[in-house]
């Protein structure tokens, strides 16, 4: 076996068992730091020995095995310096329950999901347990320094040794809200890929979306009777299928009404469809990534914008301002209802949202003045919104917007 | 099982209520009857507090709290939990309970 099918093969492998084989050793030694260790000692010595030995024929056991005699392995050295530290980490004698494995993944990201923990290091705990990444790709992927972000992941693993957060999927009353906070990260990490997305951003920041829907991907199958994971996935999909016309080649946002759709990534739509149809068929009421991947459905199930089923995308709307009545779901309405209804009864429902510090709501605003000819408070719309932080292909786009209106 | 500390966290020196002393009765019962309870208290306030520094030559004694803050340690909890979650679950009941927020540590 060459070289490079060899290192193909490890990387392959890492991804498929990473979670696997950390959250086998966790519960095993009841420890985070014991089976992350060992477990990168496990693919550092694959990679030293797959380009000789050749793949092994169940990659996944052999990590395991491997994994498991680095951690003894620590664990007698540290016995040897702390005979009390030796008991508190030594494999329980509990026998393994059968099917045990899927269960240990979901323990594991349970864990990494504490609301004990801060949102920031949930995300970051998340990438490196369950995902795999090192820590310098986290941290390039948030923009932090690689010792900053290290330091982060250590604290929390100690806070989890420390205060017990349990490894184990929370008891049925805690569940749901569990769940809840689960999806929450991933769709952080989701974001702070596709939002970043473009030119001129690190690769790893923009293979965070993809990382975001291999996790949900992992969750959603954990989880199968939960419908917020399937609608997650479905949102990301049906987001992700779309990336690339986001943005130009010279590096600007191009809005959902120029985009080329045939650009759009017709596999992942179908996938995400598929998804929304199933949620729709289960006849259960939807939770609100349900809702916002059934919105992403009626896009992205339009040819041309002018074909968009405006009504359905208001209508659905109007179902997730019932569970979040927020001022931000109330601003997407009203861009949907300009479609509908025309700019003035849109802007009209604008008129008195608190939403002056937000950079879209400036930008929705600037739009519709536009439509309606009202120039002089559009371009005092745009120039709101510039002034408001917010990414470069934003800026790149909203100044031409701007730019094109009629001098004064 | 592991023991936990449940700091009372406040900012006013106003003492519990009569609704607040009987939630926390109601509390504390259960807290004991499920074996939780360790041990608990009240404190006064940090204007009755006293920090002794004994690490040099001669032991200095100042009074007050050892940092001013708004908030301040008013009384706790010593309770035995499982885990985490347990502990989370006790300490959501006894912010109830007393009406104030809630601090959990775990003893090492």
């Amino acid at each position: 076996m060459s070289a490079t099918d060899a290192a193909d093969a490890v990387a392959r492998v890492h991804r498929a068992e990473w979670a696997r084989v950390v959250a086998t050793l966790a519960r095993r030694f009841g420890d985070l730091d014991v089976a992350e260790e060992a477990a990168a000692e496990a693919f550092a010595t694959a990679v030293e020995r797959w380009p000789a030995d050749g793949v092994p024929p169940n990659p996944g056991a052999w990590l395991t095995t491997a994994a498991h005699r680095k951690a003894i392995d620590r664990l007698r050295r540290e016995a040897k310096r702390a005979e009390k530290q030796r008991e508190a980490l030594m494999p329980s004698d509990a026998p393994e329950p059968l099917g045990a494995v899927d269960d240990d993944r979901l323990r594991l990201i349970f864990t990494c999901c504490h609301p004990a923990l801060a949102v920031e290091t949930r995300v970051a705990l998340t990438l490196r347990m369950v995902g795999g990444l090192t820590v310098s790709e986290i941290a390039s992927a948030f923009l932090v320094q690689e010792a900053a972000m290290g330091r982060r992941i250590t604290r929390a693993k100690e806070k989890i040794r420390a205060a017990r957060i349990p490894y184990r999927v929370p008891a049925s009353e805690d569940l749901p809200d569990r769940v809840a906070g689960v999806l929450t990260v991933l769709y952080l990490i989701f974001n702070e890929g596709y939002l970043a997305s473009g030119p001129g951003v690190p690769p790893v920041r923009g293979e965070l979306t993809a990382e975001a829907i291999r996790l949900t991907r992992l969750v959603r199958a954990l989880l199968p009777a939960d419908g917020e994971a399937a609608g997650l996935l479905a949102l990301m999909l049906l987001t992700e299928a779309r990336r690339t016309a986001r943005v130009s080649a010279s590096g600007e946002l191009v809005a959902l009404d120029e985009q080329d759709r045939g650009a759009w990534n017709r596999e992942l739509i179908a996938e995400g469809h598929a998804l929304v149809r199933e949620r729709l068929a289960s006849g259960r009421p939807p939770g609100r990534y349900q809702i916002l991947a059934a919105i992403n459905a009626v896009h992205t199930d339009a040819r041309d914008i002018r074909d968009t089923g405006w009504s359905q995308v208001v209508a659905l709307y109007d179902q997730l301002a019932r569970l979040d009545p927020s001022p931000i779901v109330r601003l997407n309405r009203a861009i949907a209802v300009a479609e509908l209804d025309g700019p003035e009864v849109a802007l009209a429902q604008l008129d008195g949202l608190p939403l002056t510090g937000y950079r879209p709501f400036h930008a929705a605003r600037a739009e519709l003045l536009r439509r309606v000819g009202r120039s002089e408070e559009s371009r005092a719309a745009y120039d709101a919104a510039l002034a408001l932080a917010g990414n470069a292909q934003e800026t790149a786009h909203l100044v031409r917007r701007r730019d094109q209106l009629a001098g004064p | 099982m592991a023991q936990y500390l449940l700091s009372v966290i406040t900012d006013s020196l106003d003492l519990a209520t009569p609704e607040e002393m009987a939630a926390i009765d109601v509390f504390n019962d259960r807290m004991i009857a499920d074996g939780h309870w360790v041990f608990a208290g009240g404190l006064g306030g940090p204007d009755t507090a006293t920090v002794i520094d004994n690490r040099g030559e001669r032991a200095v004694v100042t009074d007050g709290p050892f940092v001013e803050t708004k908030e301040f340690l008013i009384g706790f909890w010593i309770v035995e939990a499982a885990d985490l979650d347990a502990a989370l679950r006790l300490a959501t009941d006894g912010s109830k309970a007393c009406n104030r927020k809630v601090e959990v540590r775990p003893f090492l």
